[in-house]
């Protein structure tokens, strides 16, 4: 069976359809890159994942189970920009998915098991290569490094399910392929299974097992809104090698 | 070069800034001369050494009727009522905000009523403080917090509201509850803002202090000002002013001073 089951599932807002009819099963460790023109309900969809947005119609399942709409820790995310808290410090922000977990009341460890939670807390910077900044406040670290430190934020609670919305879209081409290696290791080492949107085609290609392009496909002129997007194309990315024979497929059917 | 990219260097910045107050004494220095040289009598522009003589009898010479130095007696009632009130204010702020931004059905059901109740005027109710708490502190405190607390409320809730919707989802994804979530995410980083909203209204919540003052108390800054207004005693009036103002700088200052040293992360 698989982890993820997306079963015709429709998004409308008054006067537009996001997303029409979108099937989509997930097993687990896939990794999925989600590639698409802006605007055409990829973040939708991820915040479906996410439990953030609820379809108007249609099922997502999680692991046999209908989802809740509501974000869950069984679902890790990092976004683009605002994943990290700036008024905690590193090593405070890695905390606080094991202090949310342990003290119910105050939301804050004390004593011995603090000091077992900043012992895994700084285990996991280690991993992601910022415990030297583990005392430093958010604001005083590079792009890069705050990514770094979403990531090793949200694996703590050890989730299931990763979801990324264009984690790396700000960063610098050096630094991209430096978090390219850090999330694809991060993806094996945890049994992770991840979605990840990128408007960067050739990142969707090296990073995933398996990518989605959302398009419409139908389109009225006189009424761009009036149709919904969905999964146009769903490749297995091992197979295909060529990738620009691809890219010039995609860019001929238009939209990426 | 363009004098938009002129720029004074650290004793320009210095002496410009200190020269309109040299320039406002010297001024009030000359126009005070001119005055008492034609009428020596003359009470509206006191010369400083009349100014100086006042502020010695009221700051260092026990009052004959009651024995106390009236200066710092007067300071240290309208400071407690400013500061009382303004507390209060900040804690009902918080208390109010939080939520109201936080929680949808509750700022569904008090947002509308704070918003109407921030428009009534707080000196238009004080009589009705007056009728209901009598004239005592109590009536004096709660101007002050009815006319600051409202806007601290709004700010409040306009602020949490302003957190990034991301991080409240990511504070969700590491399974918070909606009570952690208030006390370890939206509350420690409203607070600064908090201190922000007190600075801002420490200017209204003078205005209502000294209001209450004048119209009914026995002590206080703005009671003695309005008291020596019967004999225009302008040497008295002129230094208390200088003080209230030098005292709303200093608490200013503080609460700046305050906010940076608690929340270092803040403004960054």
């Amino acid at each position: 069976m698989s982890l993820v089951d997306v079963r015709g599932v429709w998004k409308r807002y008054p006067g537009k359809t996001v997303l029409e009819n979108v099937r989509l099963k997930v097993d687990e460790h896939e990794f999925v890159t989600i590639v698409g023109a802006s605007g055409c309900g990829k973040t939708t969809f991820l915040r479906m994942l996410l439990g953030e947005v609820e379809p108007c119609q249609g099922v997502i399942e999680v692991a046999g189970e209908r989802l809740v709409p509501e974000p869950r820790a069984d679902r890790g995310v990092v976004f683009q920009r605002y994943s990290v808290f700036p008024h905690l410090t590193v090593l405070g922000n890695v905390l606080l998915g094991l202090e949310f977990a342990e003290s119910r009341v105050f939301g804050r460890t004390f004593g011995r098991r603090r000091a077992r939670d900043v012992e895994r807390a700084e285990a996991m910077l280690d991993r992601v290569g910022l415990l030297s900044s583990a005392s430093n406040y958010p604001s005083e670290l590079s792009g890069g490094m705050q990514q770094r430190l979403a990531l090793a934020q949200t694996l703590i609670t050890e989730p299931s399910i990763l979801l990324l919305d264009e984690p790396f879209g700000a960063l610098d081409p050096g630094i991209r392929a430096d978090m390219h290696g850090l999330v694809r290791e991060l993806h094996q080492e945890l049994g992770l299974t991840v979605f990840m949107i990128t408007h960067d085609i050739s990142e969707g290609f090296s990073l995933g097992s398996r990518l989605l392009v959302f398009d419409k496909p139908r389109v009225d002129p006189h009424e761009p809104d009036l149709y919904g997007a969905t999964i146009t194309f769903d490749l297995p990315v091992a197979n295909h090698r060529d990738v620009d024979s691809v890219v010039d497929q995609l860019n001929v059917t238009e939209g990426v | 070069m363009r004098v938009l990219n002129r720029r004074p260097g650290n004793v320009g910045t210095a002496a410009s800034a200190a020269m309109p107050f040299v320039l406002a004494l010297v001024v009030y220095v000359a126009a005070s001369g001119v005055r008492l040289a034609e009428n020596p009598d003359d009470k509206l522009l006191p010369s400083l050494a009349t100014i100086g003589e006042a502020v010695e009898r009221v700051a260092l010479v026990p009052d004959r009727r009651t024995g106390d130095y009236i200066l710092w007696t007067d300071t240290a009632a309208s400071l407690k009522r400013l500061l009382v009130g303004v507390a209060v204010a900040a804690a009902i702020g918080l208390a109010v905000g939080v939520p109201n931004g936080l929680l949808p059905w509750f700022g569904a059901f008090w947002s509308p009523w704070v918003r109407a109740m921030s428009m009534v005027p707080p000196l238009a109710v004080l009589p009705i403080l007056f009728i209901v708490f009598g004239i005592g502190e109590l009536a004096k405190v709660m101007l002050i917090v009815l006319g600051t607390a409202p806007f601290l409320m709004r700010d409040i809730e306009q602020r949490v509201r302003e957190l990034p919707r991301e991080q409240l989802v990511k504070a969700q994804t590491l399974d918070g509850t909606t009570w952690q979530i208030a006390v370890r995410i939206v509350l420690p980083q409203v607070l600064p803002r908090l201190l922000d909203g007190v600075r801002l209204s420490l200017g209204s919540a003078w205005l209502f202090l000294i209001a209450a003052e004048a119209i009914a108390s026995t002590d206080g800054l703005g009671y003695r000002i309005f008291l020596v207004r019967r004999y225009l005693s302008m040497d008295v009036i002129l230094p208390y002013v200088a003080w209230i103002t030098l005292l709303a700088f200093l608490l200013d200052y503080a609460l700046r001073r305050l906010n940076r040293r608690c929340f270092p992360w803040y403004g960054a």
